[in-house]
């Protein structure tokens, strides 16, 4: 079957499981809107230091705050469709424009992170696997375990000690030199300068993640009959590696890669905010500050959105790496 | 980030894929490697379906293995530590005791120094290990309980209760768990009780999913079979029959929820979402972080608390998941 | 002329148990040598020594092969990857695993030429291709997009082979090549490894465990068993007159040996005991299960015997057994 039917097929299958998963999010993120304690108004209110009743009930009248819940559900879903996220008080602009200024910083955080994360954990990982039981895949084990423990916001405050304090080699926070005039290539390296710690921060526990993936798909594929066939074929022990082990051994780890999309936004929050980066993850933490829960549930539900469309894109890469799942 | 998802971690989602380190040695020499080539001994080689995980022999790998006794040893420390705390430093962590900015070894009283309001570091710590282990253990506790019973009941019974628990799990495994743990800590205002809520809220679902494939898989073996056909009731065949036999990778799992829990709380802690009355090991970072370029050593010494709690709990995790893992204990 | 493949006391070893023992064959140009024994008699073992594709635990101890003039065990890896898939090729016995399942047939089969003889992508496509027709698999240039989960099992195996003489060898080894398939298809599937034999004039080396088999293609027949080479000869003599008691066994074991009968058990339920038992023993490998054995034949393992040039048998007692009515029961 061809790659394109085969994909086509399984993009249809995954949105139409998506959409009640989507349904529920949204209502869910709607109660716990309700939940919270005040509302925007009030805390607008209590910052202006001299609100009357009066302007309190005139700031709730303006953002729909005093209608019945269900009235608001509406109000909320019907906006929602209108791809509207609700305004803002504190910021005065739209959420979801807040939200569009703030996502690409995340994003390419993320996936600055989420390769460096795939590249290292696969070779530590192959590396495992071809010496399994050895000195080499001994000592990398520990590692990888001791990554898994370690904290994103501590190494993150650890690596700028070291990286920024003592040797002064790279900058401690931000998204880029403020004010510069870069441009080009440049402006590029300028950029990777400011993203090389967040990204590493973020990225190590998930190195650790992939590393022991690797290397068990690895090892379960090794022994495999295919792989004697394509050893009797003449191949070198890379080609097998590279060409047949490998490419099987991509499989469960796509799936994987996948389920900690979520889990690396969540990471995010806390390594932006200790890198002063620009994005989603250190606007949520100023909407906890502020209160502002509009701004803060736009957030969450952008972001399953977006764990929605990366899982998605790994059932896409899936149906193209194993040409057995459309069959089914 | 290491807040999140310990449904991440490989032993806990596919104990197929947590290859241990020391398998291959543990593997009968004799053994080839091609699957399907004869040994001499091939016949000789026991079923896989006989395989049994034997709860004295698990104790025996898990004892065997370095690892795991050095993770034992050192929570068993913290925890003698988090129990013996008020003893050794009856005061208040929080309480000013000495000069501020103190480093490590500079005065024999404050043995890892003081930070900028002449707080104890040692103390700190110490106390920290309290609402390290409290929140991690009770979240664990509440999140094991509720998952299990939920996907007990999603895996055993089936049809559309199964498929509505199944939607719920999903609904609450797509929302990124750290940014829904935040939020809801922010709602609730933060205390001891409400972040342990809260991380217990964002880890069921895990369980519950490893439950579910589990009941699932037994429900379907001879012997739930026959408990059945004798008339035995739901409520027994659940709980003495198929949940002995789904126990082993939901204990693997708890040792590594216990870690990611005190991750979770820790970063909470951090960002300024713990509870402000109880001194923790994330909010002495949040506290440190300030000063960051001159006295590193505040931030460095209640991560290292953190990073050597959290690995051993997942060395723990390692340990199970060689002892209790039948695919792998067969070889033994 | 010397022999294309010569293999002198050929000795495998596992850290524990010694699968090959002491083994010694010659295959000349052309010439379709039939390895026949039991599971476990070691033939797979030696198949995989004649490729240097042992298992990792294995090793040749001691004894030679040689190739066209060439000792397989003084070459280098990479001197020996040159001659893998080029000039000796082999096929396995399990085409549904043996074919990897996320690569095209097309793309496995031009992988061996684009290694051996550099061919580009479009080239080795078009080759596979030919060699898919050479193979007779109907609509080859479809068929070779096809995954390996699209094709029966007698398909898949025709593309192993058409992957093993992709490069002409001059020796191709069939280990059990038709043991997974159906039994119609297996006729077929041998018919054409013949046709190709003659075609290309390979020497083959087939191994398998159904005396059907080695009567309707073999040139030559070695027996094994227990790792020793028990019997040699002829397969027209084999059959006729069958020297040595295991091979009598095997015989009377196979009784309707020109029909499609096939253990697939690959037992022998007619001998008494299993292969196993050989073990440890002293003195004749087959003793436990020799219905003729005497005292004597626990004292040493019996040397091969030399009855003609072609014709060789590991048991003293052969002459005296033809007088043993239980032969007559062999009315080949």
């Amino acid at each position: 079957m061809p790659v394109l039917i085969r994909i086509a097929r399984t993009l249809r299958r995954t949105l139409l499981q998506a959409v009640p998963t989507i349904l529920g999010i949204v209502i869910l993120n709607f109660f716990l809107l309700q939940l919270a304690p005040g509302d925007a108004a009030d805390v607008l209110a209590g910052e202006a230091g001299s609100a009357t009743e009066e302007s309190v009930a005139a700031l709730r009248a303006r953002f729909g705050l005093d209608s019945p819940v269900l009235e608001q559900l509406a109000t909320y879903l019907g906006n929602l469709a209108q791809f509207s996220l609700g305004f803002s008080p504190r910021y005065g602009m739209p959420v979801a424009d807040l939200i569009a200024q703030r996502l690409p910083g995340t994003l390419t955080l993320m996936a600055v992170a989420l390769l460096i994360a795939i590249l290292l954990g696969v070779i530590l990982g192959s590396l495992m696997a071809t010496f399994a039981g050895r000195i080499p895949d001994r000592l990398l084990s520990v590692f990888s375990l001791l990554f898994y423990s370690i904290p994103s916001f501590w190494i993150g405050l650890m690596l700028i000690v070291l990286f920024s304090v003592k040797l002064g080699w790279l900058p401690s926070g931000g998204a880029g030199t403020i004010g510069s005039q870069l441009k080009g290539f440049p402006a590029l390296l300028d950029k990777a300068r400011y993203m090389v710690l967040p990204a590493t921060s973020l990225a190590l526990f998930y190195v650790a993640i992939y590393a022991r993936l690797t290397r068990a798909a690895m090892l379960e594929v090794k022994n495999q009959d295919f792989v004697r066939t394509a050893y009797a074929k003449g191949l070198t022990p890379f080609g097998v590696t590279a060409r047949h082990i490998l490419r099987n051994a991509l499989i469960p780890i796509t799936t994987m890669a996948g389920m900690h999309i979520g889990g690396m936004l969540g990471g995010a929050v806390v390594v932006e905010t200790v890198y002063s980066w620009p994005g989603l993850g250190r606007l949520a933490f100023e909407a906890v500050m502020g209160r502002d829960f509009t701004v803060l549930l736009g957030i969450l539900l952008l972001s399953s959105l977006l764990v929605i469309i990366a899982n998605a894109a790994v059932d896409l890469v899936h149906a193209w790496l194993d040409p057995r799942i459309g069959a089914r | 980030m290491s807040t999140t998802d310990f449904g991440a971690f490989p032993a806990v989602t596919g104990g197929a894929y947590a290859a241990p380190a020391t398998n291959e040695q543990a593997t009968a020499p004799e053994r080839p490697s091609w699957s399907n080539m004869k040994a001499p001994d091939a016949r000789s080689q026991p079923n896989a379906a006989v395989a049994v995980t034997n709860g004295h022999r698990a104790l025996k790998v898990f004892f065997a293995n370095p690892n795991a006794l050095f993770g034992t040893a050192f929570l068993a420390l913290v925890i003698a530590v988090a129990l013996l705390a008020p003893v050794l430093y009856p005061d208040d962590p929080l309480s000013m005791v000495g000069k501020p900015f103190l480093w490590p070894c500079q005065d024999p009283a404050f043995p890892l120094g003081t930070d900028s309001l002449g707080r104890d570091v040692l103390a700190g710590i110490l106390h920290g290990s309290r609402i390290s282990l409290f929140v991690g253990l009770v979240a664990t506790a509440l999140g094991l309980t509720f998952g299990v019973v939920v996907g007990a009941i999603a895996g055993y019974f089936g049809g559309w209760v199964d498929d509505l628990l199944v939607r719920l799990i999903e609904i609450f495994q797509t929302l990124p768990s750290f940014v829904l743990l935040v939020v809801l800590v922010a709602i609730v205002q933060p205390s001891a009780t409400t972040v342990t809520l809260a991380i217990a809220v964002i880890s069921w679902p895990t369980v519950a999913r490893l439950t579910r494939a589990e009941f699932r898989a037994i429900r379907e073996k001879d012997f739930v079979m026959a408990a059945r056909s004798l008339g035995v009731g739901h409520g027994r065949i659940i709980f003495r029959e198929i949940l002995p036999n789904a126990l082993p990778p939901i204990i693997v799992t708890s040792s590594v929820m216990v870690a990611t829990a005190i991750l979770m709380e820790s970063a909470l802690s951090f960002m300024g979402l713990g509870d402000p009355n109880v001194v923790s090991w994330g909010s002495m970072i949040g506290t440190g972080r300030e000063l960051v370029r001159t006295a590193w050593y505040l931030t460095a010494l209640p991560g290292l608390a953190i990073v050597f709690t959290v690995l051993a709990l997942n060395l723990i995790g390692d340990g199970l998941n060689d002892a209790l893992n039948p695919r792998f204990s067969q070889d033994r | 002329m010397a022999p294309l493949l010569q293999v002198e006391n050929l000795t495998i070893g596992f850290p524990r148990a010694e699968p090959v023992r002491d083994l010694s064959f010659e295959v000349s140009a052309g010439e379709t040598l039939a390895i026949v024994g039991e599971s476990g008699s070691g033939k797979s073992l030696t198949a995989l020594a004649l490729m240097q594709l042992l298992p990792r635990t294995a090793r040749v101890t001691s004894g030679r092969i040689v190739f066209d003039d060439r000792d397989l065990l003084g070459l280098d890896a990479r001197e020996m990857r040159q001659l893998r898939g080029r000039e000796i090729a082999m096929i396995f016995q399990e085409p549904m695993t043996s074919l990897n399942p996320v690569m095209s047939i097309g793309w496995q089969i031009g992988e061996v030429l684009k290694v051996h003889e550099k061919l580009s992508g479009r080239a080795a496509r078009e080759r596979a291709i030919e060699l898919l027709r050479l193979v007779r698999i109907p609509a080859a240039e479809k068929r070779v997009d096809d995954y390996p989960h699209q094709l029966s099992g007698g398909m898949r195996q025709r593309v192993m082979i058409a992957m093993a003489v992709a490069c002409r060898p001059k020796l191709l080894i069939a280990d059990e090549p038709t043991t997974a398939l159906d039994v119609t298809i297996q006729a077929q599937v041998l018919d054409l490894l013949d046709t190709l034999r003659r075609e290309l004039q390979m020497a083959v080396v087939l191994i398998t465990h159904d005396l059907g088999v080695v009567a309707q293609w073999a040139d030559k027949v070695v027996v094994m068993y227990a790792g020793r080479k028990v019997e040699q000869a002829l397969p027209g003599d084999l059959f006729n007159d069958p020297l040595h008691p295991y091979t009598r066994g095997l015989l009377s074991a196979s009784p309707r040996l020109k029909s499609d009968f096939h253990y697939l058990s690959g037992r022998l339920t007619e001998i008494p005991g299993s292969i196993v038992s050989a073990a440890g023993e002293a003195g004749c490998p087959f003793r436990p299960r020799c219905r003729q054995a005497r005292a004597s034949c626990g004292h040493q393992v019996p040397p091969l015997i030399a009855q003609t040039p072609e014709r060789l048998v590991a048991c003293p007692f052969t002459s005296s057994l033809k007088a043993v009515p239980d032969a007559a029961s062999l009315s080949l």
